[in-house]
């Protein structure tokens, strides 16, 4: 889908954008935040080890949404029957170290920082990483066609899973 | 010690101390963890000579490599000097290792070749064969997938494995080339004991209350192929504490049942493939292979799953209430590749791992009942009788019986039982 010929926004709109983003986790709008999503946006979530751009057709992720599993995961995590995160966990974002790597007439390339914590049945887990986003104007709003989150936690042994969208 | 298995003609229940008591999970240690074979890896992870991975099995920090001639070995990873990890690196390629601490090298046949002023030891010390790595006492292998017992009088790979080879010969048989593992492990855990994860593995009747949000996606792209509570197959005790449960799929199976979703080259390559197994294993074997998928358990810690996709997955228990987990995705060689290997990895990831749309759902499943089974004194028993039949030998039943847990508890008991060898532990 060809973006508009709408201007880039400046770093520090584009910061707000991912804190808003984060925000709308944090309160468990998970319909909104699918919102924030280009019609064929992706969510991605490589394995801890090995290649974190390897095809996702040829390597064991440990999420690889296609748009329309983007969407089935909103779906399933607004259910009660999403026992996971049943009674919702609390959880809360820091994002940082926002920047722009790169633009063109298409895309915009922005990675963050982020630390999640996550608190359910008395117990806190954390989530660290960084985010990298490719980003498009869809009438003259950024929204994502990708959001790849490289966990830089080692693996998930402390945390046991990723039942959430850190 | 109070019983903890109460099994009459009618039912069949477990103590929940059994999930949380320290002493039954060091005597576990013992008789189960020191005495069954365990799975340590897949041929397919070290594909060339010279390659090596770490693990923990059994408690035991392990060296799993290949050495320069191309043979496969198992060692305990430790320096035979001052018991530093040889290797501290996860994975890689190395002819040789040396400990960083003092700096003895070994070749990756294990034979030590190089120790810090050799002259400043007594006379005789430095003879070969004394000082080298030390091998896990038996190391065999199945089909691909190696296997080490730390006790060295035990039975063979092959006898233990027992019944569980036609089925392990059922899956490998669907390849081609052989299996390979795609990527790398999916490394996390649960904070429940380990035997919550064994029963779980091969648990029917729990999906349609635990998975409604996963049969929910199915049906977005299986078209009703998805019927609840509909599961014709059957389910066997294969011994040792070994289990399979087999049925007809009611999911796309990238060998070798199409769904529309999956579109119309797919329909022509999936076809192609079913084919090739009728020519080659007959109809029968065939259909199976093809149409049915089977949770496999293989007594204590090994799950062979060849469900919407084939997983390997093996647990370590880390104390009586938690486990370390490691999923592997296993595929054809000749899927690489291919179109095949993306439908096969979506398969895992909609329903596998850490991600995926139902495992969290176990996690937190085995989780809570890891928070609740410390009213063992007050509320002692799990329930475990689904399926049995009074008077019968309780060998074979249907899919939706909890026979598979049965019979895991049964292979657990004997082992715990069994008199201790010379020399044994405790």
């Amino acid at each position: 889908m060809p973006a508009d010929a709408s201007p880039w926004p400046d770093l520090p709109a584009v910061a707000e954008f991912l804190y808003e983003e984060a925000a709308l986790l944090d309160d468990w709008k998970l319909p909104e935040w699918h919102a924030l999503f280009a019609p064929d946006g992706w969510y991605l979530v490589p394995n801890t080890f090995g290649d974190p751009y390897a095809p996702v057709e040829q390597s064991l992720y440990i999420i690889a949404d296609d748009p329309h599993h983007v969407s089935e995961r909103v779906k399933r995590l607004m259910k009660r029957s999403a026992h996971a995160e049943q009674p919702r966990s609390v959880t809360h974002r820091l994002i940082g170290n926002v920047r722009i790597l790169g633009r063109d007439s298409a895309e915009m390339r922005v990675q963050s920082s982020f630390i999640t914590h996550r608190t359910s049945q008395g117990v806190t887990d954390s989530f660290f990483g960084r985010h990298e986003y490719r980003l498009v104007l869809l009438a003259g709003a950024l929204r994502i066609r990708e959001k790849r989150t490289l966990l830089r936690t080692g693996s998930l042994r402390p945390q046991g899973r990723l039942s959430l969208i850190v | 010690m109070k019983p903890l298995l109460d099994i009459t003609a009618d039912r069949f229940r477990v103590s929940r101390a059994a999930y949380t008591d320290p002493a039954i999970y060091a005597a576990e240690q013992a008789a189960i963890f020191s005495r069954c074979w365990l799975f340590v890896g897949h041929e397919s992870e070290l594909a060339q000579p010279d390659a090596f991975a770490t693990r923990r099995v059994g408690g035991r920090p392990i060296l799993f490599l290949r050495d320069s001639q191309g043979a496969f070995r198992c060692f305990l990873n430790v320096c035979p000097h001052r018991g530093a990890q040889i290797t501290r690196e996860r994975s890689g390629k190395s002819r040789s290792f040396t400990c960083f601490y003092h700096g003895w090298t070994f070749d990756n046949a294990g034979t030590l070749r190089g120790m810090h002023e050799p002259h400043t030891y007594p006379e005789g010390f430095c003879q070969a064969g004394l000082h080298d790595l030390v091998p896990v006492p038996r190391f065999e292998s199945y089909r691909g997938f190696h296997f080490l017992n730390f006790d060295p009088g035990a039975m063979s790979l092959r006898d233990y494995l027992g019944g569980a080879c036609a089925y392990i010969d059922t899956i490998v048989d669907q390849a081609e080339g052989g299996m390979r593992v795609i990527g790398e492990a999916q490394e996390y855990s649960a904070r429940a004991n380990w035997k919550l994860l064994a029963e779980n593995s091969v648990d029917i009747p729990h999906v349609t209350a635990l998975h409604p949000t996963y049969l929910q996606l199915v049906a977005t792209n299986s078209q009703g192929r998805m019927k609840r509570g509909e599961m014709p197959g059957y389910s066997l005790d294969l011994g040792h504490g070994h289990t399979v449960v087999e049925r007809i799929a009611t999911y796309g199976r990238p060998i070798a049942q199409w769904i529309e979703s999956w579109g119309e080259e797919a329909r022509v390559e999936i076809e192609a493939i079913y084919l090739r197994l009728v020519d080659k294993y007959g109809k029968e074997r065939a259909d199976r292979m093809a149409h049915c998928a089977r949770n496999l358990l293989i007594f204590p810690n090994l799950v062979i799953n060849d469900i919407m996709s084939v997983t390997i997955r093996s647990f370590q228990p880390v104390g009586p209430d938690g486990m370390e987990i490691s999923a592997w995705a296993l595929a054809p060689a000749e899927e690489l590749g291919t179109p095949a290997l993306g439908r096969r990895l979506t398969n895992f990831l909609e329903f596998l791992g850490p991600g995926g749309f139902a495992t969290p759902d176990d996690v937190e499943a085995l989780e809570s009942c890891q928070r609740a089974a410390r009213v063992a004194r007050e509320a002692p028993w799990n329930d475990l009788s689904k399926g049995l039949s009074p008077g019968g030998d309780d060998q074979r039943g249907d899919t939706m019986s909890e026979l598979p847990q049965r019979a895991f508890w049964r292979g657990w008991q004997a082992w715990l039982n069994q008199p201790g060898r010379a020399g044994d532990a405790g």
